[in-house]
């Protein structure tokens, strides 16, 4: 059973807030800076709220480049919600307003003169359900190229596409079959074949593998490590062990009572894991919670 | 039975509904429930028979391609089936690219202000207003006030008018159930609004919209009092030519043969029934046969 600690009321109050609360009484030093040269994404002191729903507080990260950085944490920590503050997903739903600054390149994704849709080519993100388009699997690559102005030859970009994403092999006898024709994890891969197609800087994935089975999962995190060669790659996950198995850095994020969305601990993943500083850390990632 | 063996020990004795008697109730609304249906589908019946049976001797070459005649024999419903055909197509080609359009607007665009929700209110009133205030209104604003006369254009803007609100609600509803994931997945690609809804809400909606503008045109076909009341003419000798000529409908022609003394123009009009039900069961089925086709491509 997944705890959200802020939501528990005060006759049950749980050893989860117990903990938490004791941590937070202790005051240990949570330095969640870490020495990250010249980083693909930085998040600077970013908050977001929905309406008058604060849901991240002010967040400070360098995502390194052409690494894997897991965001792990509870449901409702606003891992999920960062993760779409970097592409500007958030703001599909009205009533979202952010603070601090996100930066791409060194350029601040939330400026004025910055249009959230070439905020969107530049950042790749596939989703918790593989969303392939209802149409041929082809079409699926070449949708968001040809939107997005692609002169050079379509042939090359599908099948490089659809090569870097470990799935041409399994489709090349007919790029004509819809893309629904697939099974769950080629879906994912077809998803993930999309969003590399219109060469983007960075690749968010909001839960990849939570829909499909363990030889899917399997086979989606060793195209993840072979696609962090050249893409910085950041995914948020529920399941602890595909973070500590395919990420490079890992962050850790939670919702308690004095704010939601917070960043706890930030560092590279076995030290993260196997040495953490923040005692909510331990609990979370020794299962006490979560 | 022994007093310590609490609540449910007991139990048994306090339930003495009969079986028989519940078994009964069952069986009473399973037969009213049959008897529910049959009165719709025996009404419908009969009423077929008898217009097969009255108008179907009447259905000649002759009733396709003669105009209206004070003779019973010589009388025929070219001008209405012309006149029915040219009106839908100017009905169509107003009420369709106006209701899709707003209902994209609505769907898409529009934000949840007083605004749109005044305009929603009204859209779903408007479905409800009795057919011959659109009559009415058509009257005054197309055949006075913009001098359309009483012409083929005149009553598809008013049938235009009538049949919007089904169109919209129709079209918004198919806009709605296109999945979040879909929008999702074209914005992150760095789609623009417009190219996310031109490559994937609209293909996805199609289905849905055409049903919706199908089943409206089937209600805009079989509608007499609006085209009454902006005068489309009862005795039409001749086939409208131009978008402004004065025509005749099926239903109307229908309404003239029913209104006459002599039995023959009721025969007749049982044979402009029968033209006007294969009609509309077309238009059912090509609804039908599209939604069924386009949802297995998507």
């Amino acid at each position: 059973m997944l705890k959200v600690p802020f939501i528990s009321s005060q006759e049950e109050e749980s050893t989860v807030d117990a903990v938490i609360r004791e941590a937070v009484a202790t005051e240990l030093p949570t330095d969640v800076s870490v020495e990250m040269p010249n980083p693909a994404v930085e998040v600077n002191n970013f908050s977001l709220w929905y309406g008058d729903f604060q849901a991240v507080t002010e967040v400070s990260i360098k995502f390194p480049r052409k690494k894997i950085t897991a965001v792990i944490g509870p449901s409702g920590c606003g891992k999920s919600t960062l993760l779409r503050g970097i592409n500007r997903m958030n703001e599909l739903i009205g009533g979202v307003r952010t603070q601090g600054n996100v930066l791409l390149e060194g350029t601040n994704v939330y400026a004025d003169a910055v249009d959230p849709v070439e905020v969107r080519r530049r950042v790749g993100m596939v989703f918790q359900k593989p969303n392939p388009f209802p149409r041929s699997i082809r079409d699926n690559i070449l949708f968001g190229a040809r939107v997005n102005g692609y002169q050079a030859n379509e042939d090359e970009l599908v099948e490089a596409a659809l090569r870097s994403a470990a799935l041409w092999d399994e489709v090349n006898h007919d790029l004509k079959q819809s893309g629904l024709a697939l099974s769950g994890g080629q879906q994912q891969r077809l998803c993930i074949a999309r969003a590399i197609a219109v060469s983007p800087e960075v690749l968010l994935m909001d839960e990849p593998c939570s829909a499909l089975d363990p030889v899917a999962t399997l086979k989606i995190e060793d195209l993840m490590r072979e696609l962090a060669k050249d893409y910085t790659i950041i995914i948020v996950t529920h399941n602890m062990q595909q973070a500590a198995r395919v990420s490079d850095f890992t962050a850790f994020m939670l919702s308690d009572d004095t704010a939601r969305g917070k960043l706890i601990e930030f560092g590279p993943t076995t030290d993260l894991f196997t040495n953490p500083s923040d005692e909510r850390t331990e609990a979370y990632i020794t299962g006490r919670f979560g | 039975m022994a007093e310590d063996t609490g609540t449910l020990g007991r139990s048994a004795a306090v339930f003495k509904a009969s079986m028989q008697w519940r078994r009964l109730k069952s069986h009473f609304f399973v037969v009213l429930g049959l008897l529910s249906v049959l009165l719709g589908v025996v009404a419908l019946l009969v009423l077929l028979v008898d217009v097969i049976v009255q108008g179907s001797g009447w259905l000649d070459w002759q009733f396709f391609t003669s105009f209206d005649s004070r003779f019973p024999a010589r009388a025929g419903i070219k001008a209405a089936l012309f006149g029915t055909l040219y009106m839908m197509v100017f009905t169509m080609l107003l009420a369709v690219p106006i209701g899709v359009m707003t209902a994209i607007y609505l769907e898409e665009y529009a934000g949840d202000n007083w605004f749109t929700q005044f305009i929603q209110v009204n859209i779903a009133n408007l479905a409800g207003v009795p057919s011959i205030v659109y009559g009415l209104l058509g009257l005054q604003v197309f055949v006075r006030i913009m001098e359309m006369g009483r012409s083929v254009l005149a009553g598809s803007c008013t049938m235009a008018l009538l049949i919007l609100p089904i169109i919209i609600v129709a079209s918004r509803e198919a806009i709605r159930a296109v999945p979040p994931s879909m929008r999702e997945a074209s914005f992150a690609l760095g789609a623009s609004k417009w190219e996310t809804v031109r490559h994937h809400v609209l293909p996805y909606a199609l289905p849905g919209m055409l049903t919706g503008a199908i089943l409206a045109a089937a209600r805009a076909i079989g509608e007499t009092a609006p085209l009454i009341t902006i005068g489309a003419l009862t005795f039409v000798p001749f086939l409208p030519e131009h978008p402004l000529d004065r025509f005749t409908v099926l239903p109307i022609q229908i309404f003239n043969w029913v209104s006459r003394a002599q039995s023959e123009f009721h025969h007749l009009a049982a044979a402009g029934i029968i033209v006007l039900l294969v009609v509309l069961i077309i238009l059912n089925s090509v609804a039908i046969y599209l939604r069924q086709r386009l949802r297995t491509r998507y």
